[in-house]
Formats: C-alpha cells, structure tokens, sequence
C-alpha cells in the first residue's frame, strides 16, 4: 500500500516536471514563431508596398499619350482609318460573318 | 577551560522570560504589517505595480493604415498612396562635420548654407530638412549615416494620369486626407483609420507576445469609378486639341453610358498635374462640366419638341410658319440664322430655327412645358454627388411670362451644367428612361424613371439624326460607318444682365443612333478663331471622340462606311 502511492507520487512528480519544462519550451517556440510572424508581416507589407509602386510605375509607363507617341513617332504606326477596319461579328454558333 | 563554563553560565543566567516574548510580537507586528502591505499592493490597489511592470516590456506599437486605390473601370490605377520618407534632424543630437554636410546638401538639392542652418541654429527639437523624397535619394541620406539626421515614413498620393483626370479625382492634401474633387467626396469610404496594439517586446526589440488590439487598424476602400481611362484620355486629348486650336477660354467633355448612367469620361480644358501643385491656379481646379453653369442655346429644343410630341398636338411632320426668320413677341424679336417661310417640325430641329422652337413653346401650357423641362433632370441635382456641383436654374413656372417661356424653349433664360445636359439626353438615347448619374462603377442597374413615351423619344431620335447630315447645322458632327443623333448649340454669354457677342459652342448626341451606346455633351468657352457655332467647333470633338471610342468598344457598324454627307431628303422621307 505505501510503496504503491510512493510509485504512483514519482510517476506524477516526473509528469508534473515533463509538463513543467513543456510549458517553458511551447512558450519559447511560441515566441520564437511569433517573432517570425512579425517579419512575415513585415515583409507582407513591404511587399505590398512595392506592388502599389510597381502599379503606379506600370501606368505610368502604359498612359495613353506615352503608348500613342512611340508608336507614331519611333514605331512609325498610325491609326487605321474606318475604311481599313473589318468588323466581324462572332454568331452563336461560331461562324464569323462580316459587318457591312 | 574555566573561561568557557563561566561564559556559558552567564548568558543563560541573564535571560528574562519576558525577553522572548517582546521579540515574538515585535516580529508578529513586523509580519503584520507586511503582510498587510503585501495584501494592499496585490488585491487592493494592484494596478499601480502592474503598470510598473508593464512599463518594463508591454508597449503600445501603431498599426499604419493606407489609403484606398482609386481605379478606373478596367482596374487602372488612377489615385495610388505610397510610402515615401521625409528627412527631419533632431539638431541636439546631429554630429557632423563640415563634409558630410556638403553631401547631404548635395543629396537633398539644398544649399549647405540652408542645411547647416537649420542643422545648427535651431531651437527646436525637430526640423524637417526635406519631405517627401524618391526612394533613390533616400538610400543615399541614409549612407551618409549622420547621428541625429533620421527618416519618417509618410503617404502620398500619386496620379499616374495626370492633368487628364484631375478635376473628377481632386487632390489630397499632406495628411492624405482629400482637399477636392472624389478625393473629398469619398473621403470617408477612401480614408484608412491607423490602429494601436499593446504587445510585449524582448530586450532587443522583438514582438514576443500580441497581447491584444487597442483599436483595429481600418484600411482605406478600394474605389472603381465609372471612368474609362482609354476614352478619357481620348476625350481629353480631343478637347485639348480643339481648345487650343480655337483658341477658347476652356472647353469641358462628357461622355456617358445611356444604359446605366455612369460616366465614361469627363475632361475638362485648362487642366493641371496633380502630382506637382506648386503653380497650379484656382480656375484650373474647377471641374468646369459639373460646376459651372451656362446658357444652354439650342440644344435645349429637342426638349421642347418632345413636350409637344408627347401631349400629341404636333409630330415630326407638322407644319409651323416661321415667319421668315423674324417673330416678334412684345417688344422683343426672335430670329433665325436660317430664315424660311415656313418649315416642318423635324426641320425645325435640323436647321435650328428658334422662331419655330418658340412658337412650339407658346402652343403648349407653361405648366406642360415646365414638367417636361423638370422631368428631364433640369434645375436639379444630377445624383452624381460631386462637391460643389451646381443644379443650373429652371425658372418656377409662376413667374414666366410668354417672352421667357419663348426664350426657354431655345434654351435662352435657363441655366445648366454639362453634364446635366447630357444626361438629358440619355433620355432620348435609352427609350424615354432617365437614369441618375454615377461617377462609381455599377454592379447592377439602377432604377431609372420615364420622362417620355417610346413613340416620342423614336421620333425625336429620328429629327436628331437629320441634324449631322447634309443640310442640317453640324454635317461635321457626322461619324464614319455609324449614324449619329445630336443637337447643336450656340449661345450668346450674359454679361452683366446682358447678352454679348462672345458665344458658348455646344454638341450633344449619341451613337450608334440606331442602339445608342454613347451620350456625348462637348462645349467650349468662348471660342475666338473665326468659328463659333456649335456644329463647326463642337461638332468635330464630337466625330473624333465617337469614332474611335466606338471602335475601341467593338461596337458593330449601323451605317455603310461611306455615309458621310448622306443626302438628308432620303432619310427624312423614310423615317419622319
């Protein structure tokens, strides 16, 4: 009977001890994770940062008025006149057939 | 040996019984009073110790919340917020000498004088030396390395589309918050609230533990407007052109879709570049289509035409004397540029005869004609929600006597803004529904109200059709492969109460005629080349708009390629 419950106290003791230093590890991975959360955070917004300042360098390269003056001026393009445009009209069932 | 014993037996010879007990309650009392010191600190007032410790590792870190994207209604971006640093100088802490001092000018485009200055003779804790700087000149400050010289981060906000966009965006001001324009308008849906959170750090700094928000950060909402960046651009490339060309004080577009309502386009001439506003002046801000008003002139007769047609007591055929160009009421007389005998209803809106659109107006009761006026959107609200727009003034009915209610008819004693007038004219290009005006990209239709009856508005369409072909007053206004449906309009400006010979040149209209998919309203200001009237100055902005926004819409022909200048009689005969 006695050397039963000094068996079973051990037992519990060494849990009790395994918990204890669980407890001190998980918070130190937790923190450790949270650390790198943080970073990845950091860098998400960083991130994001660069993509609204690639979106505005990318506009800023595409306007219309740019576009338009290379390609008058270095590509030597124009601007096809309504008699040069075909329309075709897509039917239903995938024939094409041309507008007047 | 000796010496010990005795030592032994005098101690405990000298020990009183009372001794010890003093001592115990001393002690007792001792531990009393820690005890109750340690039950006052931790259960009764505890926070003081708690915020004592906080202070050692709990800080409050602020969340930064940007400002939401305007785009267009393809997704271009056409308002953007973006980190940028400024560069501020803590002048107690600054060491550095005379070298480093030169570059750090040099990087900052300032005189070393400037720098040195406020580096040095200042008394405040904090100066700015620059704000706002490119990332590129940033890297270089922070090279340098200066103690004392440091960065902080700030938005601003950047218009990749420039001066074609910037009276319907507006501006931010330094604190990104919106000063004019949709950019004050939508402040509330565009403005990012910066949040707080209290967090545990580590000794170098690290976020070891969230422990819970002060206030939830809130972003800014993403805005879609309405605008077509493509026709935009093509609308205020056009306008420019044009202004320029007729040397106008200024010039405004509006482009619509009559289905929905939205706004495709709406550029306005002289325009500034939002991204750099050192010379920018007042009247260049204005968005001229939505807040300022003007006489309309004879783009205002369909309306009255309309009126008529629609209580039955004309059609496109009747018959109206007009008088030879002449028609006096009162005192007053009314004339025509193209003086006949007498003409036909549709004529009347082809050849623009104002002695015809006024005697129109007399047949009709003023309360009819008033209704009619105010159904169509006149002297009110466009539902656009524009900062300052302006309703334009529609007259009260009570107060109009017969010469005024001849005036109105052609468009004189009545003020609107443009885009007032084109919405207007959604009307006849959408079956008689009138829709309110949406700057922001619409999910699903709203619901619109009918001003006039199908048979009416087909039959206005049909008269506003003969006006771009030969014979009527804007052939310039014509649309190769498409048919088009406007109105002309030139009116004299008031100047002091009176009329002068200064004009304001106007056209509205829609293509493709028969399936309307454009409302387009152009107008220029004072027009002083030589040319003045609507069909030869607004006329072509027009045709030029239409025809290539029509085409980047693959919006199929509805008229042979060669139809320019097409014999008006046949058309008439078969339509009217």
């Amino acid at each position: 009977m006695l050397l039963r419950g000094n068996i079973l106290n051990s037992i519990l003791l060494l849990v009790l001890l395994a918990c204890a230093l669980s407890v001190v590890t998980s918070q130190h991975k937790a923190r450790k994770l949270l650390i790198e959360l943080q970073s990845e955070k950091d860098v998400a917004q960083q991130l994001e940062v660069e993509w609204g300042q690639l979106q505005l360098e990318q506009s800023t390269w595409a306007t219309p008025s740019r576009i338009g003056k290379i390609a008058e001026q270095k590509l030597q393009m124009q601007l096809p006149g309504v008699e040069q445009i075909t329309l075709i009209r897509v039917e239903p069932n995938g024939q094409t057939k041309h507008q007047p | 040996m000796n010496y010990a014993a005795s030592a032994h037996q005098d101690i405990t010879a000298k020990l009183p019984g009372w001794r010890a007990a003093v001592l115990f309650g001393v002690l007792l009392i001792g531990f009393a009073g820690l005890l109750g010191r340690g039950v006052y600190l931790q259960g009764i007032n505890d926070d003081f110790l708690q915020k004592k410790g906080d202070a050692r590792y709990s800080r409050v870190v602020e969340v930064s919340a940007h400002r939401g994207m305007i785009s267009d209604r393809n997704g271009e971006p056409l308002a953007v917020s973006t980190p940028v640093e400024s560069v501020w100088a803590s002048p107690s802490d600054v060491e550095a000498d005379e070298g480093k001092i030169r570059k750090l000018a040099k990087i900052l485009g300032m005189e070393s004088n400037k720098v040195r200055q406020r580096l040095f003779n200042s008394k405040r804790d904090f100066v700015y030396l620059k704000r706002q700087l490119p990332p590129a000149q940033i890297e270089k400050v922070v090279s340098l390395n200066i103690p004392g010289v440091l960065l902080q981060r700030e938005y601003r906000r950047y218009y990749p589309t420039g001066e074609q966009t910037s009276q319907i965006l507006g501006f931010t001001g330094k604190d990104d918050n919106g000063q004019e324009g949709l950019e004050l308008a939508l402040q509330d849906l565009l403005a990012g609230e910066p949040g707080s959170k209290r967090v545990i750090k580590d000794r170098r700094g690290h976020i070891v533990e969230d422990i819970g928000s002060l206030r939830v950060p809130k972003h800014g909402n993403d805005v879609e407007l309405s605008i077509d960046s493509n026709i935009q651009y093509l609308a205020y490339r056009e306008l420019k052109d044009a202004v320029i060309k007729h040397k106008a004080k200024s010039g405004s577009v509006v482009v619509l879709d009559p289905r929905s309502g939205e706004v495709l386009a709406l550029a306005n001439y002289p325009s500034f570049n939002p991204n750099n506003r050192s010379k920018v002046s007042v009247q260049s801000i204005r968005n001229r289509a939505i807040t300022d008003v003007f006489e309309p002139g004879s783009t205002m007769k369909p309306f009255t035409v309309a009126a008529a047609v629609e209580v039955g007591i004309i059609d496109a055929n009747t018959t109206v004397d007009t008088e030879n160009g002449v028609f006096a009421i009162g005192r007053r007389k009314i004339h025509d540029l193209h003086p006949e005998a007498t003409m036909t209803v549709a004529q009347i809106i082809q050849k623009s005869s104002n002695v015809g659109a006024a005697k129109i107006a007399l047949s009709l009761e003023p309360e009819i004609l008033w209704n009619a006026l105010a159904e169509s959107g006149f002297g009110a609200s466009t539902g656009s929600e524009f900062p300052g727009e302006a309703a334009g003034k529609l007259r009260d009915v009570k107060t109009w006597r017969p010469i005024e209610q001849a005036t109105i008819s052609y468009g004189h004693g009545i003020s609107v803004n443009l885009l007032q007038l084109a919405r207007a004219y959604t009307i006849f290009a959408n079956n008689g529904e009138l829709k309110p005006i949406s700057l922001l990209k619409l999910d699903k239709p709203v619901a619109g109200r009918k001003v006039f009856s199908d048979r009416t508005t087909n039959s206005i369409r049909a008269m506003l059709e003969t006006v771009a072909h030969e014979g009527g007053t804007a052939p310039l206004a014509q649309v190769t492969g498409y048919r088009v449906a406007g109105k002309t309009g030139t009116s004299h400006k008031l100047e002091n109460g009176k009329y002068v010979k200064r004009y304001i040149a106007s056209f509205v209209g829609f293509v493709p005629a028969s399936d309307p998919r454009l409302v387009i309203a152009v107008m220029l200001d004072e027009p002083s080349n030589g040319q003045h009237y609507g069909g030869q100055v607004a006329g072509p902005i027009f045709s030029k708009i239409a025809g290539t926004a029509l085409h980047m819409m693959k919006v199929p022909n509805d008229a042979p390629l060669d139809n320019n200048h097409l014999v008006s009689n046949d058309l008439m005969g078969r339509e009217i």
